[in-house]
């Protein structure tokens, strides 16, 4: 058994990021992530949003890294190649009471230190978003708010990571933590004994389970879930601009919001559910979420949804980020990292990563690359960058998700790439496929040819996202 | 930049018969492009038969229909390239496409027909709550994996929806050995067949569950069941009568979407009822030069339909690329009581009396019903039916004298009548 100076459990955006920061140093530094992919958990179903910093208490650790996070945004986006635009956002209020909301927002902001907050009135929001509500009386107007796609940060981040020496195992379940002469013992699943110097409990919505089995300072995660609307590109109209309504005490409440690649996304609400695995969407939910969006702008048409997802916030009852050594030697927690975790996510990640390394004497790696390359995405590209890229790859002028417009070339890259996409979720996160207003129905067939190609995978040993997620049951009669 | 004077979009039945008919016009310039690696489109997974009653006589399955359109393509010598994507096609009828060994290329039409065909709705799109496990197929997709790929989607099956390829796929997975459990119809009528009704599901004594749907899906990571309900006539889900019904796969057969997004790209104006473009009689959109035929115009139930059109489609291109363009007004076609479509929309107020065929679905079950054509009140076509259903697409052939009334008339309108009306 190898000593490891480092164990990071989870892969979601926080375990990947606190992975890539930590690859700037010299340390073995092993990930473990028990679902088939990175960002399976919170990571691949939130907003999105890139939040202004208006909404934390100030002092809370969710205010700080929300500010510090937010300010990262533009260099990390262009370092690491993932989605990201800074598109504003609005608060909108619809009467006195809620008017009183966004000054107290506006105050709490500044506290913050967010800059360019402005309240305007209800017309000059409309200007902004035409189809806004006529009810609208005001709204807090934040252009420092952005989006990001999540799924595709954490994949960048642990694409680095991973090209910076992280190793990485996936489909690897933490079954017990226990203390050891050197640091912490990690026993996986499948009996499997690991040990690190350091542990970085990352787990997301399971992080207590983690801590609760090996410290003495206790917390606990509850689970909220909330559902979604994904929209088709044709309705990408309705609003550039990310739109609240004023916060409640479960949250930031139900939002209309583009999504980098241009879908409109409708949601969430909030629910603290029992079971942390519970990802259905429920008749009740959707119809909630669908009604209070209407409330921010009336001509929303059901037919322009694709599909509907939920996700779940890992909300900790002390209501902020746990971040730091536990009472055990060696156990780190970054825990209850719900909204604006994907915001905080990379400041996190730099004090975590300064805290550990200053713990084991760690010395920076002189090599460290910081440029990541995404797979070219042949839909955004000009006219003149598809011609070259297609002579340059022929398979890049093989079509195979006819909604999103993804050839070959861009399926083959995913699945040769550090961390390669070995799943059609795993592929759907990383180019797309099947994202669409067809969700799949016609690319499926040649998706499981290719995989079962680069894979020398049986069809019936391809599954949708590992584990038992099996797509066929087997051959026809012959 | 090259250019064409008769670029075809898709090479399925639309685009074949379009192809064919264009070169019997007296047409030599012809380009079919094709997005899969062989022409025939959705046919070519369509193994059953049942093709070709109306145009050949005979019963033949979807390769084989589609081969008779294949070999006199080849015949003659038309152009296609397959494995060949269009990327785009512009309000002038510059068309963009990319493949792999031309990269990308740009082509200007003399005129274009538009017969990409049409998909299937997906799971999202009618927003069924619950979990999102493998499973969970259209009934295309599963059709596809049986008969071209050789694997079995799933051994317990329910399918949401009875529209046609939900219906065949209920017989082809029953002969590969899987139990289907039930068919779920929202409605209290199908949108499929009645043939298919009968050789599908009651030769093989499947149930068939008329105003149920499903309301939620079970099962983490494979299906492991479904819950329907019994609907109000408001299509509300009863909570009172939910039941479980435990399956691995779940087929989806909930209505095909005509693929719009290049007209929608070129500016061509689309019917929010047909999901295809706005025609007039010529089958022309309201972009001159661009034609539309086949389920990409509005979802047919027979293919042999989707030919006869697409090659009307194809010699109305031939003519606007020899000069004819009617410039004349267009009169907007009504559809009245119980007609929910009427295809084409528009009429040119010409002199052009050529025969026109309307086609048309009905919007609920008809029993004893006439439909008709009725020019300022007067009615000048009518066409009697036992029953009539939303499955079944209806057509009036309007002869030479009928088209000159309708030209001269200032109201038309499609209707149904009760017989003894």
């Amino acid at each position: 058994m190898i000593m490891q100076d480092i164990i990071i459990i989870g892969s979601g955006v926080i375990g990947s990021a606190v992975a890539r920061e930590l690859a700037k140093y010299q340390a073995k530094v092993l990930v473990l992530e028990k679902e088939s992919d990175v960002a399976c958990g919170a990571t691949k179903a939130n907003s999105g949003i890139v939040h202004a910093g208006y909404d934390p208490e100030p002092g809370s650790l969710k205010a700080k890294y929300n500010v510090l996070g937010n300010r990262m945004f533009d260099e990390l986006s262009k370092e690491l190649e993932f989605p990201f635009k800074r598109n504003g956002a609005l608060v909108v209020a619809f009467d006195e009471d809620s008017e009183k909301v966004l000054e107290r927002l506006l105050a709490r902001g500044r506290t913050n230190g967010v800059e360019d907050l402005r309240i305007i009135s209800g017309d000059e929001a409309r200007r902004m978003v035409p189809g806004l509500s006529q009810e609208v009386t005001k709204a807090l107007y934040a252009p420092t708010s952005g989006i990001a796609s999540p799924y595709e940060m954490a994949v960048a981040f642990a694409e680095n990571a991973a090209e910076n020496g992280v190793k990485f195992r996936m489909l690897a379940e933490v079954a017990k933590l226990e203390r050891s002469e050197n640091g912490i013992k990690v026993y996986l699943a499948d009996g499997e004994e690991l040990e690190a110097k350091i542990v970085i409990n990352c787990a997301g919505v399971f992080a207590d389970e983690l801590n609760n089995q090996i410290s003495e300072r206790k917390f606990t995660i509850v689970p909220r879930k909330g559902q979604y609307f994904l929209l088709d590109k044709v309705y990408a109209e309705y609003t550039s601009l990310t739109l609240f309504q004023t916060p409640t005490a479960m949250g930031k409440g139900v939002l209309i919001t583009p999504a980098t690649h241009g879908n409109i996304i409708v949601g969430p609400n909030a629910q603290d559910i029992e079971d942390k695995r519970d990802l259905s969407s429920t008749v009740e939910g959707l119809n909630e979420v669908w009604e209070k969006a209407k409330r921010t702008i009336p001509g929303l048409n059901k037919r322009a949804v694709i599909t509907n997802f939920s996700g779940i916030r890992a909300h900790s009852l002390g209501d902020d980020f746990i971040i730091g050594f536990s009472d055990v030697p060696g156990f780190y927690n970054v825990a209850g990292i719900e909204s604006p975790g994907l915001t905080a996510a990379p400041a996190i990640a730099v004090d975590v990563a300064k805290e550990v390394a200053s713990a084991l004497k760690l010395k920076p790696k002189a090599d460290f690359k910081p440029y990541r390359k995404a797979i070219p995405h042949f839909a955004a590209m000009s006219e003149e960058e598809k011609a070259a890229i297609i002579k340059e790859n022929p398979l890049y002028g093989k079509i195979v998700c006819r909604c999103e417009v993804v050839p070959e070339g861009e399926i083959r890259e995913a699945i040769r790439r550090p961390l390669a996409a070995r799943d059609l979720d795993g592929l759907k996160r990383r180019t797309r496929v099947g994202m669409g207003r067809c969700q799949g129905g016609f690319c499926l067939p040649r998706l499981m040819e290719i995989l079962s190609e680069e894979l020398n995978l049986d069809y019936t040993e391809i599954t949708k996202f590992g584990r038992n997620s099996k797509v066929v049951v087997g051959r026809v009669k012959e | 930049m090259t250019e064409r004077r008769l670029v075809i979009i898709g090479g399925g039945p639309a685009g074949l018969s379009a192809a064919l008919a264009a070169y019997e016009a007296g047409e030599r310039d012809i380009l079919i492009l094709e997005r899969d690696e062989a022409l025939g489109g959705i046919l070519n997974q369509c193994i059953h038969n049942g093709f070709g009653l109306h145009i050949f006589k005979e019963e033949l399955t979807g390769p084989e229909y589609a081969e008779r359109f294949i070999r006199e393509v080849a015949d003659r010598g038309i152009e296609y390239k397959l494995k060949t994507m269009v990327l785009t096609i512009s309000h002038d009828r510059v068309v963009t496409y990319v493949n792999q060994t031309e990269g990308y290329q740009k082509i200007r039409a003399g005129a274009i027909v538009l017969a990409c065909g049409c998909r299937e709705r997906p799971r999202g799109a009618i927003n069924i709550a619950g979990t999102r496990p493998a499973g969970i197929f259209t009934a295309g997709t599963a059709q596809r994996l049986v008969n071209i790929e050789g694997y079995l989607p799933g051994r317990e099956i329910v399918i949401l929806g009875s529209g046609d390829i939900g219906l065949i796929m209920a017989r082809r997975m029953t002969f590969e050995g899987a139990k289907v459990k039930a068919v779920v119809e929202l409605m209290p009528y199908s949108s499929g067949l009645n043939r298919n009704i009968v050789q599908c599901l009651q030769d093989y004594d499947i149930p068939l569950l008329f105003s149920h749907t499903v309301i939620e899906i079970k099962g983490r990571e494979r299906v492991e069941g479904v819950v329907i309900a019994e609907v109000d006539e408001n299509l509300r889900p009863k909570p009172e009568t939910a039941r479980e019904i435990s399956c691995d796969t779940l087929l989806l057969s909930v209505g095909l979407i005509p693929e719009n997004e290049l007209a929608r790209n070129a500016e061509v104006e689309l019917s929010p009822v047909t999901g295809g473009a706005v025609v007039d009689e010529n089958l022309m959109t309201s972009v001159p030069g661009i034609f539309a035929a086949g389920n990409v115009l509005h979802v047919h139930d027979l293919v042999d339909y989707v030919s006869e059109e697409s090659a009307h489609a194809a010699r109305s291109a031939v003519k606007y690329l020899q000069g004819a363009d009617s410039k004349a007004e267009k009169e907007v076609l009504r559809t009245g009581k119980g007609v929910r479509y009427v295809v084409p929309q528009l009429l040119n107020r010409d002199e052009n009396y050529e025969p026109i065929t309307f086609r048309m679905r009905v919007d609920n079950v008809y029993r004893q019903v006439r439909l008709v054509l009725k020019v300022d009140g007067e009615t000048v076509l009518a066409k009697k039916k036992q029953i009539m259903t939303p499955g079944e697409m209806e057509s009036l052939e309007a002869a030479s004298e009928i088209v000159r009334k309708l030209k001269a008339g200032k109201q038309i309108v499609f209707e149904l009548e009760e017989e003894n009306a």
